[in-house]
């Protein structure tokens, strides 16, 4: 398990890692497993503009399609080129390789953010 | 509540994620649907479908019982061998799909978890003097499926297994216990199912693990159950077709034998075009990986000509795949779109099968 103590959790299960004015953003692994085998995710162009709350894009798996919602908002500066090829990397490894998204210009608004703990309590870890 | 096969311990002990499926508290995936799907179409995977109604038609009248019950042609039927097909109501609509083995005794027919109460009730209403016995909680029913099923069953057996030509079942004995040996599945693989008493089936399930994991068997949930039937062009009751669905209807117009002696629903399918029935059952590739699933609208020239019935990413081919029931003026080039979650997707119509397993896998 990564140390997780740099991450922000929203309760729709995304997870976000500020540094300075520029973040990144994944989802939980409570999140992949639930969805099981990741089939698609749909990701931003670069250098679209998202608040903080909206859906930035989707996550197909085998079971159930979800929307993705940004927990902080800011400018889109990159999106995982390898999820296109390889979305199985959201499942193997969700706080790493399977990251969705780096923006800059990263906003003071959040959606409500909750540290490990508070997460782990709210999905009964 | 939801009720738990004789194997449910085993699934939690595996580490199962447990999903309610027909009534039944089933194993969803063990590890992960992707590597379950590929375990059975390269070495061997074993589920648990316990949760399938057994009901067996017994008694001297028993054979114009089941020709009255099911469209197909049940007088084919020797001793030890099986069928496919469907019971319809008055109105030609489907009230099960069922796979129906001849035994000495009578007719056993295999149907579907959620449809068991009511078929057991449509079957008791058109019993025309034959005996009907519900044996679907005394029995379990483990499948063994890939080119590595053969094998792995055949060493737990004295049995020639590989004698039960497909559609065929022989009783015999397996890891000691009794057992109906069917070579049937659903998955596109060859493969055995067994029929074994619901006590023994732990026993049973453990001795197949045992040999299966040594050969790379995986255990398998119901999701790779799906994306392997779909691969493999079979049809899923309550998804493909239901009530209201003809055979024809849904592609299923080969098991309807309008010229065996009458049975229920005939009068309105034979009032029905085979070639030209109320709705096409079509098979579409997805491009890439999108996926269409069931509900989901079809659409040609802007037009909704349908509905997906089934759809899901196929593993072995590595795009998305799904059926659809459309309009029977829908022609076989027109090009069809997919209205995904608001995105018209251009389709493209391929014929069903998905999947065939190549000759020699197993």
């Amino acid at each position: 398990m990564p140390d997780l103590s740099t991450f922000k959790f929203a309760t729709t299960h995304e997870w976000v890692r500020v540094d300075g004015d520029s973040a990144t953003i994944g989802i939980t692994d409570h999140a992949q497993s639930q969805l099981g085998d990741v089939i698609f995710v749909e990701l931003p162009e670069v250098g679209a503009r998202l608040e903080a709350g909206a859906k930035f894009g989707a996550i197909e798996s085998v079971k159930a399609a979800s929307d993705l919602y940004a927990p902080v908002g800011g400018t889109v500066s990159e999106v995982n080129p390898t999820l296109s090829d390889s979305p199985e990397v959201v499942n193997n490894d969700p706080y790493g390789a399977g990251w969705m998204l780096r923006l800059r210009d990263v906003g003071e608004g959040s959606v409500e953010l909750l540290d490990e703990g508070a997460y782990a309590a709210l999905v009964g870890d | 509540m939801a009720a738990r096969t004789p194997l449910y311990d085993r699934h939690v002990a595996a580490g199962a994620r447990m999903t309610e499926f027909g009534g039944y508290d089933m194993p969803l995936q063990y590890t992960s649907i992707g590597d379950e799907h590929r375990a059975v179409r390269r070495r061997a995977g074993l589920f648990d479908l316990s949760h399938m109604g057994e009901v067996r038609i017994t008694g001297e009248d028993a054979l114009p019982t089941v020709q009255r019950l099911v469209a197909n042609d049940a007088a084919r039927l020797v001793v030890g061998a099986a069928l496919y097909g469907v019971m319809c109501n008055e109105s030609g609509g489907i009230v099960d799909d069922v796979v129906v083995y001849r035994d000495p005794g009578g007719y056993m027919f295999v149907v579907n978890a959620a449809c068991r109460e009511k078929d057991v009730a449509w079957m008791r209403e058109h019993l025309d003097g034959a005996g009907l016995d519900d044996l679907s909680d005394s029995l379990a029913l483990l499948a063994v499926q890939g080119p590595e099923a053969m094998g792995i069953v055949q060493s737990l057996t004295s049995t020639p297994v590989e004698a039960i030509p497909p559609f065929h079942f022989v009783d015999g004995q397996v890891a000691g216990m009794r057992a109906a040996i069917s070579r049937t599945g659903y998955t596109g693989e060859d493969g055995f199912e067994l029929y074994v008493d619901s006590e023994n089936a732990p026993a049973v399930w453990d001795a197949l693990v045992e040999v299966g994991t040594a050969k790379g068997m995986l255990l398998c949930g119901l999701g790779a159950r799906d994306t392997l039937r779909l691969e493999a062009g079979l049809r899923l009751y309550g998804q493909d077709m239901d009530d209201a669905t003809d055979p024809y209807s849904c592609g299923l117009g080969w098991t309807v034998k309008l010229d065996k002696p009458d049975f229920i629903g005939r009068d309105a399918l034979a009032e029905l075009d085979p070639r030209n029935p109320p709705c096409s059952f079509i098979g579409l590739r997805m491009p890439g990986r999108v996926i269409a699933r069931h509900g989901h609208t079809v659409l040609a020239d802007a037009r909704v000509v349908g509905e997906v019935t089934s759809g899901t990413f196929s593993f072995t081919l590595g795009y998305g795949i799904a059926t659809a029931s459309v309009a029977p003026d829908v022609s076989r080039e027109a090009p069809l779109f997919v209205d995904v979650r608001g995105v018209a997707v251009a389709a493209e119509q391929t014929p069903l099968p998905f999947y065939r397993r190549p000759k020699g896998n197993g």
